[in-house]
């Protein structure tokens, strides 16, 4: 009994943090709709200050000055990280913003090192608050029941902030109907600005209260983002109870894992977020999307048409230029460009979804990585032949996406993107953990190509017949007839439908048809590389595809190839420098501001305004 | 379809950039790293190759040529890394590669080594799998192996009158290993200890309090302890004021490293019985001098094992060039067959058998001094009597 109550109350106080991380990020989203995947870096940010203003502020005055001070520091440059980055991007498509909030992570993180250094900093402990009280006998810290304390008070602070205010009924008010607010003459510059900084302030505090139970290091923003999203999205995304009530229930179910399953801890949060959202989907606390909220903000999506003759034969001479470099340029230069096919057609094969589809997958390294470690698992245990395992890759990732599109297509909007982001965690960790099979972090060693595809010239030109090949394909998909169906479903589901459409059937195949061209570039990328590891399984893999997707252009057919070649060959080349995070972030960030229709978006933009290509019709 | 225009664009563009000359006639070694990643560990191990690079060139280099390492960032993504690793091999002109912090990485160079014949020097990685199940004629280990290290610990762990053991490591294969390890070799020891609870915090992630109240609750006599870096620091925080190293043995693995003990300040747990880096107690011989050298080059820092290990790997490789006589491929896989260095530690040997070194690794007890963490009653223990025996090695060793 007094090891169960002990084990509640570390529950308890885990959730301090995260509640107040989680409830920032909540706030954020329900009135800007932004998914600001930056709320770990604020969070880090609040660690690093509140332990060198511990460090100058003595006392028990001075720690828990220090500790407001951080989350005043924080929320300042959490306005300052508005008013640059995201201001100028409002108005660009659903969700284009989270790609400014990547470039933030970057420029914050090589920030963090240049400023404070490499090494991890221990939080000070909390003056009065370092032994324990005897609670049945089981032993607490005193800074655990202080922080069980504090976390409701601001839930209660925030509670009367949102109910009893003016703020907060144009906080409420704009979560429900932001275009609404703005009509009634309510300035919602402002207002975002202020839920900004409201939200940057709680990562702050979270960051610094959380200190002597840890300390600050440069991993800590990565580290606590996924948890964020599980507790966002369990407890509804733009709900501060909700977000209470997830934390709580995260950490205590974590602590309780801990003793009885202590091997598969991380898999425990990702199944009950997947079952939480398939018995309620918009989460404990979430209220349903209204419809129109999302997918179409902004200019209406062009009408797509195949490329003219012009256009094609522009393609098949950069085919033929392709295929003539194994003959002038140097051995790694197809090593290179084998790498920025594979990362093309992985693209392609979100965007195929998200734009065409308009379904917007947070967890599409699940596929990837999926198809990946089917080849390699089949190679490892079965010493199958490499042909066989690769044909094998995009049929798993497609097996995988017809069983976990049946679950996601059933939801939409952001509480689709998340469902597919659990079940992509799900994957990962149970990649990571079944060490026995997987090989865990470990990996799978030793995956290379067939005798006749072993060297790089080889393998160069079977990636560009298979990936141009795929590319060609998903974009033909988007012209045929099927196509048509997926962009009807995507532009008006209600109207699809009345036309005879099955919509979700349409959808699933999508789903599918997705998964398994990812899952080819996950064959590609395993015999290219020789091996495979969880990291291509992880968060970090989906949003890389995700953010080249809108980088490139969202609405357009052929962004995510343009955008994940620029990111690759960009990344390629700043590595090379000292500080080529903080350079990518700025470059990224740059990006966003100058061509908020992406790359390839702008470009015709332009185009049609110096009159190179003619404008559409439907314009005119 | 502009797409592939932009590729071709982009490669075009990297060939002018990249292709700038460096030093025509150094001799270049590819090094990979996570310098940005896991900056906290990699940072010391590059003054650590800085400076030994400085004294072989200052001594007249290698073969009369200087020796030139080029230093590439791979965000710890082993993707990325075999990448750099082609690039290096083949564009940049290097003769062979090291580096590595993290296990996975260093499997995956590895994996490509063995593949395209190139040799690599794996400096720091932790994982055993590198020299012995995933093992190939081209890949090299400096860093004292895990089971080494598990095993100096369960020596001593087996002198005492403990029977009960609990362990806690990070959820990954550095962790599943450095356990296993512990518990085969103790259990040969002394066969009546039993094993009550094994706690697994996913890396970087570990929930302090409840993995303390989950190894209070299953009564242990001693702990054996695998966290390190942040898990370390929390375990030591959490475990402290509840209570939990109170008339309990405990067992570190790296705890004793600088990279962990120094963070932890006047609150590094004192009692364990750890593996690490004693550099402010050595007295004299290669060892100080190493010392002295580094902070002489670098004033206000001290040295990390990660320096020691980024030192030795210079050494590792000038001593191979010089006896190699060329930097072809053939001739310095003759040369790393029992190549001896001379090291800060002494003498090391690539082992024939397994192509691991024979570095070894300090053990001590921890105390707190001056406010700071440090070793006492260390000795610098040889790996060899501690390795498996060569039949196993053999059998583990996929054959070449």
């Amino acid at each position: 009994m007094g090891l169960f109550v002990a084990q509640l109350l570390t529950g308890l106080a885990n959730a301090a943090a995260l509640f107040l991380v989680a409830s920032g990020l909540s706030l954020i989203f329900g009135v800007t709709r932004i998914v600001n995947f930056a709320h770990g870096s604020l969070y880090m940010l609040g660690a690093y200050f509140g332990v060198t203003l511990m460090n100058t502020l003595p006392g028990v005055f001075g720690f828990w000055t220090s500790i407001l001070l951080s989350g005043l520091i924080v929320g300042v440059i959490g306005i300052a990280i508005e008013v640059c980055v995201l201001r100028p991007v409002y108005r660009a498509p659903e969700l284009f913003q989270l790609v400014a909030t990547f470039g933030v992570i970057l420029v914050i993180q090589d920030l963090t090192l240049m400023v404070w250094g490499a090494e991890d900093r221990l939080g000070p402990r909390a003056p009065g608050l370092k032994s324990v009280v005897r609670i049945l006998g089981e032993p607490v810290p005193q800074y655990d029941l202080a922080l069980i304390a504090i976390t409701p008070f601001i839930l209660l602070a925030l509670w009367w902030l949102i109910a009893r205010t003016r703020v907060g009924v144009l906080v409420r008010a704009a979560t429900q109907d932001r275009e609404m607010v703005g009509a009634l003459g309510v300035n919602q510059s402002w207002l975002f600005t202020g839920v900004f900084f409201l939200g940057s302030a709680l990562a702050g505090l979270g960051g610094a209260l959380q200190l002597p139970k840890g300390g600050a290091d440069l991993l800590m923003d990565l580290n606590i983002i996924s948890a964020v999203f599980v507790v966002v999205v369990i407890g509804g995304m733009g709900s501060i109870p909700g977000a209470f009530v997830a934390s709580v229930l995260i950490s205590v179910l974590n602590v309780f894992g801990v003793s009885y399953i202590p091997q598969s801890t991380l898999v425990l949060m990702y199944v009950v977020m997947a079952v939480v959202l398939l018995i309620r989907p918009y989460g404990l606390f979430g209220r349903e999307e209204k419809a129109g909220e999302h997918g179409q903000v902004g200019e209406p999506d062009r009408p797509i048409r195949p490329a003219g003759t012009k256009g094609r034969l522009f393609v098949a001479a950069l085919i033929a230029a392709l295929a003539l470099v194994p003959l002038v340029g140097e051995n790694f230069t197809q090593v290179l460009i084998t790498d920025i096919v594979i990362f093309c057609l992985f693209a392609a094969s979100l965007q195929f979804m998200l734009s065409t589809g308009g379904l917007v997958s947070f967890g599409h390294a699940a596929y990837f990585g999926g198809g990946a470690y089917a080849a390699a698992l089949l190679v490892t245990y079965a010493d199958t032949p490499m042909e066989l395992a690769f044909l094998f890759a995009p049929l798993a990732a497609g097996l995988l996406a017809l069983i976990f599109g049946w679950f996601c297509i059933r939801l939409s909007g952001v509480y689709f993107a998340m469902l597919t982001l659990a079940f992509s965690q799900l994957v990962w960790s149970l990649v990571f953990q079944w060490y026995d099979v997987t090989g865990g972090d470990d990996g799978l060693v030793n995956i290379w190509p067939a005798e006749w595809l072993s060297g790089t010239t080889a393998y160069y030109y079977f990636t560009l017949i298979v990936g141009v090949g795929g590319i060609i394909l998903l974009r033909q998909l988007a012209h045929a007839p099927f196509g048509y169906t997926l962009r009807a479903t995507r532009d008006s589901a209600r109207q699809a439908e009345a036309t005879g459409i099955n919509v979700k059937l349409v959808q699933w195949s999508a789903f599918a048809m997705a998964g398994a061209m990812a899952g080819l570039a996950g064959g590609l990328f395993v015999f290219s590389k020789g091996s495979i590891f969880p990291n291509e399984l992880e968060i970090g893999k989906s949003f890389d595809a995700l953010i080249v997707v809108f980088l490139g252009g969202v609405k357009t057919l052929s962004g995510g190839v343009v955008g994940a070649a620029f990111m690759e060959s960009a990344k390629d080349w700043l590595t090379r420098l000292e500080y080529w995070r903080l350079i990518l972030g700025l470059l990224i960030i740059g990006v966003v501001i100058i061509a908020p229709d992406g790359i390839v978006g702008t470009l015709r933009r332009v185009g049609e305004r110096i009159g190179l290509l003619r404008t559409q019709e439907f314009m005119r | 379809m502009k797409q592939i225009k932009t590729v071709v664009a982009a490669a075009a563009a990297l060939l002018t950039v990249t292709g700038a000359a460096l030093a025509a006639d150094s001799i270049k070694i590819g090094e990979i790293n996570h310098y940005k990643r896991l900056a906290a560990f990699a940072e010391p191990y590059k003054k650590g190759v800085e400076l030994a690079l400085d004294e072989v060139n200052e001594a007249g280099g290698v073969l009369g040529r200087p020796l030139e390492f080029i230093f590439r960032d791979d965000n710890g993504k082993p993707g990325d890394a075999v990448k750099i690793a082609e690039e290096l091999m083949t564009r940049d002109g290097a003769v062979m590669l090291t580096g590595t912090i993290l296990s996975n990485v260093g499997l995956a160079i590895s994996s490509l080594a063995g593949e395209k014949k190139y040799i690599y020097l794996a400096a720091e990685p932790l994982a055993d799998a590198l020299v012995w199940e995933s093992g190939n004629p081209y890949t090299f280990r400096l860093r004292t192996s895990t089971f080494v290290q598990a095993a100096m610990l369960a020596e001593e762990a087996a002198k005492t009158d403990a029977v009960r053991y609990a362990t806690i490591a990070p959820n990954y294969a550095y962790g599943t290993a450095a356990v296993e390890a512990f518990k085969e070799n103790l259990k040969k020891l002394k066969p009546e200890v039993e094993f009550v609870t094994e706690q697994w915090p996913a890396l970087f992630k570990i929930d302090a309090g409840a993995e303390v109240q989950a190894i209070e609750a299953a009564k242990p006599d001693a702990i054996f302890n695998v966290t390190f870096g942040t898990d370390l620091q929390k375990f030591v925080r959490e475990g402290t004021t509840r209570g939990l190293f109170d008339g309990r043995n405990v067992y570190g693995l790296l705890t004793g490293e600088p990279e962990y003990l120094e963070p932890l300040a006047d609150e590094a747990p004192e009692g364990w019985f750890v593996t690490g880096y004693p550099w402010y107690d050595v007295k004299d011989g290669p060892a100080k001098d190493f010392v002295d050298a580094y902070i002489a080059a670098y004033p206000g820092e001290t040295p990390k094992i990660g320096s020691l290990v980024g030192y030795m790997t210079v050494e590792s490789i000038a001593a191979l060039i010089e006896k190699a006589g060329s930097t072809d491929t053939d001739a310095l896989l003759a040369a790393f067959k029992d190549l001896k260095v001379e090291t800060p530690m002494g003498e090391i040997v690539y082992r024939d058998i397994d192509n691991q070194s024979t570095m070894g690794a300090y053990v001590g007890t921890t105390a707190v001094k001056d406010g700071k963490g440090v070793m006492v009653d260390w000795e610098y223990k040889n790996p060899v009597a501690y390795m498996p025996s060569d039949d196993d090695i053999k059998a583990k060793r996929p054959a070449e």
